[in-house]
């Protein structure tokens, strides 16, 4: 029965204890996934849910300030609980500012649901107000996508996008809701299970694993490598690699999305490899013998040139997409699976070998002298300016006890925080690593702040991305979020102007923060807390007044403007090729060099 | 299975389920990732109509078709991909309708070469000929190189389609 939506509330009232409609049917499919908050902005397609959902009391709406945030906060909602986060917005435009955040989420493997209002199916193709086709702009940016057109069909859909998001290679997935199909009244049916073809393999083949634990027992110098994939697997799978690295005395790296997989104080930590990773984790992943990556997928930040990459190892990968497997790298050995449950397989069949466990002395010996080179040592002075490695590495020390849950945003700050402040555990870092979204960071913190109301959450910032969504300070305000913001200003979007210091000869084309807001006025209008350091001598008491502050604080942290982020392998070289001084910085690159990214 | 660096053509049946927006995942994700599309077709073939099978012709080394084949299992529409050209034995058809214009002598030969290749004719005016063609693409393609010397009008083509030899499904 079809509802006339400009009749007014209280006559439709009377027809909800009857039946109820799609909009209803859609937040009751919600609750029975265990939704408690949705991120989300209103408009005309989405009012049926929106008065659905208004004063729900079990689920919390989330007002962000545009929908790219919407999204991303959902992002930080999944990453720090490992439940997936739901992101509601209106058709159009709404829409359509989901996609980097859709995009960014496919990218990171990260569970998230997005539900799009559209315009009323008669009107579909007929270039409505605020229409657009989400289904095919989303379509290769998310995991899967659906447009409901049967109200019967939504309870079922819901179910199925939660299905899809969660398991598996975890990913984004969009449900785009006609107006009509919230308004009609059908009964709560959940329905048959869609897609057949859909059944992730999460064991891996037992004698692949065999052959695994056959080549790791083999080995003189094997590395493991570990990916967000761990962190996807549950905490369970970090104990897991934390026991394999027992077992076969190996040294451990992890790419930007798997920091917290294994803990950073641990003593076989190498920290992190790649473009901006150790010389350490660089040096053993090039001349190990055996390679164990676990949930992790041989991106071109971590692997430099291809041909040179790790040239004499036997590689072992395990992943959970199929396609992840040999598609940048040759392996010889690869396992569909599940982290968790293949490394469960690999343990057990370690131990029922009785296997002892290996003594790696010369290796780590090895090790010994790549440490020895210090690559993340830096001088900051005693007074004066602040260098921005020693900003992080102050805020790790003071925050640590607290364990935070750290976000970033996109550039050098996001790589010296990488670099420099440890994770122990998993789910604490969030951060865009393979889109590389500037404003990122602001939104997830408010997702994270919401799923994890009692942490210590801190997006470290630069004062380029902070920008980006720099809206979502009244977010925070709102719900009372005491989100913490760590800008590193140094004035420039400083990756931009290393790459131009590095290979455009200096040229600094339009890389300059010129018209910087006073950010601590721009706090306080807000309502936040706004300090500003300039001085490394204030350092540690602006970062104790942060954390002694019950809500809010924008700390906008000045630090010295041409600081280099160090190690780097300049991209297209190998990880022998690494530059380790900033002396080396200013020049040129060749015609075919200028075209990598 | 062979395991050949060298780029050829393989033949994929992909089974779907049949619902919108099925076929422009898997046509995005080939043009998405750089791969390319020699030939393509399109049928639903289940007695519930829920499932559709989709025959595309791409080109790759066997690693490129590898990944090819892995990245169209992870589409969640996609029950099934067979590389019909790595399992073995299968049988590839096409079909096409070829329209020739010509009078006397041209016509004549319009019907032998027709006949040669077992082609059929469909439709005929005093000046034309519509033939129907099937086989494999290579026999189709020079039924029609040579009606191109006689007075071609307009094809209609299907694109390939294949199935596995023997008695089990591909």
């Amino acid at each position: 029965m079809a509802i006339n939506p400009l009749l007014p509330r209280l006559q439709t009232k009377q027809t909800d204890d009857v039946m109820p409609s799609g909009a209803e049917n859609l937040v009751k499919a919600l609750l029975e996934e265990g939704v408690d908050t949705v991120f989300g902005y209103p408009g005309g397609a989405v009012l049926p849910i929106y008065d659905a959902l208004f004063d729900h009391p079990k689920i919390r709406h989330v007002l962000v300030r545009h929908e790219q945030a919407a999204v991303h906060a959902a992002e930080g909602y999944a990453r720090s609980t490992g439940r997936p986060g739901v992101a509601l917005v209106t058709s159009g435009p709404g829409a359509t500012n989901t996609v980097t955040g859709i995009t960014d989420a496919l990218m990171d493997s990260i569970p998230v649901v997005v539900i799009t209002g559209q315009v009323p199916t008669h009107l579909i193709g007929t270039d409505a107000f605020q229409e657009c086709d989400t289904v095919g702009i989303t379509r290769h940016c998310s995991k899967h996508n659906y447009l409901v057109k049967e109200p019967a069909a939504l309870a079922s859909t819901v179910k199925s996008a939660f299905r899809i998001a969660t398991t598996g290679r975890p990913g984004p997935v969009v449900i785009d809701i006609p107006k009509d199909v919230q308004v009609e009244d059908v009964p709560y049916e959940q329905g048959g299970r869609m897609h057949g073809g859909y059944n992730p393999q999460v064991k891996g083949d037992l004698s692949a694993i065999e052959t695994a634990v056959d080549m790791l027992a083999a080995a003189e110098r094997p590395i493991l490598y570990v990916g967000g994939g761990t962190i996807n697997s549950g905490p369970g799978a970090a104990q897991l690699v934390a026991e394999v690295q027992r077992m076969c005395d190996a040294p451990v790296t992890a790419t930007l999305m798997g920091l917290g997989a294994f803990p950073a104080s641990h003593d076989a930590w190498l920290g992190m490899l790649g473009m901006h990773g150790t010389y350490e984790a660089n040096m053993a992943m090039n001349q190990c013998d055996v390679m164990l990556c676990i949930g992790a997928r041989y991106d071109d930040r971590v692997t430099g040139r291809v041909d040179a990459f790790s040239p004499a190892s036997k590689k072992i990968h395990i992943d959970i997409d199929r396609s992840s497997i040999n598609k940048n790298i040759r392996v010889d050995l690869g396992i569909v699976g599940d982290v968790g449950h293949v490394l469960e397989d690999l343990t057990r069949i370690w131990r029922s070998r009785g296997l002892k466990r290996p003594s790696h002395e010369e290796w780590w010996n090895r090790i010994k002298g790549w440490r020895a080179k210090g690559s993340l040592d830096f001088d900051q002075p005693d007074s004066g300016e602040i260098l921005p490695q020693h900003a992080i590495r102050r805020l790790y020390e003071m925050t640590r006890a607290k364990s935070p849950i750290i976000t970033t945003e996109v550039g050098q700050h996001q790589m010296w925080a990488a670099q420099h402040f440890g994770f122990d555990k998993p789910n604490k870092w969030l951060t865009s690593g393979g889109l590389g979204t500037m404003g990122y960071g602001l939104p997830a913190a408010i997702g994270a702040q919401l799923g994890n109301p009692n942490a210590l959450v801190i997006d470290i910032a630069g004062e380029a991305s902070i920008q980006m969504n720099i809206q979502e300070l009244a977010t925070a305000v709102q719900f009372n979020l005491p989100v913490k913001v760590f800008v590193l200003n140094n004035e420039y979007m400083g990756m931009v102007r290393q790459w131009q210091d590095l290979t455009y000869s200096g040229r600094r084309a339009h890389s300059y923060s010129d018209a910087l807001p006073d950010f601590v006025k721009l706090a306080e209008a807000y309502g936040w807390k706004g300090i500003r350091v300039e001085d490394v001598g204030a350092l540690d008491g602006a970062i104790e007044d942060m954390m002694e502050t019950q809500g809010p604080v924008f700390v906008d942290c000045h630090v010295a403007k041409v600081e280099n982020c160090f190690p780097m392998i300049p991209s297209g070289a190998a990880h022998t090729e690494m530059i380790l001084h900033a002396n080396e910085v200013i020049g040129a690159v060749e015609k075919d060099a200028e075209a990598l990214v | 299975m062979m395991n050949s660096p060298i780029a050829r053509p393989h033949t994929l049946a992909i089974t779907v389920d049949n619902e919108p927006g099925a076929l422009a995942r898997i046509v995005g994700m080939f043009s998405a990732r750089g791969y390319n599309i020699e030939s393509l077709s399109v049928a639903d073939i289940s007695e519930r109509h829920d499932v559709s099978r989709i025959t595309v012709v791409t080109s790759g080394d066997d690693h490129t078709v590898e990944q090819i084949k892995a990245q169209l299992e992870r589409l969640i529409p996609v029950h099934r991909v067979s590389d019909l050209t790595a399992e073995g034995g299968h049988v590839e058809r096409e079909f096409a309708l070829v329209k020739v214009r010509g009078t006397g002598e041209d016509r004549l030969e319009a019907m032998r070469l027709a006949d040669i290749y077992r082609a059929r004719v469909v439709d005929a005016t005093m000046e034309s000929f519509v033939f129907e063609i099937t086989g494999s693409t290579d026999k189709v393609d020079q039924f029609v190189d040579l009606m191109r010397q006689i007075g071609l009008v307009e094809i209609g083509k299907s694109g390939v389609v294949a199935i596995s030899r023997g008695a089990e499904a591909s």
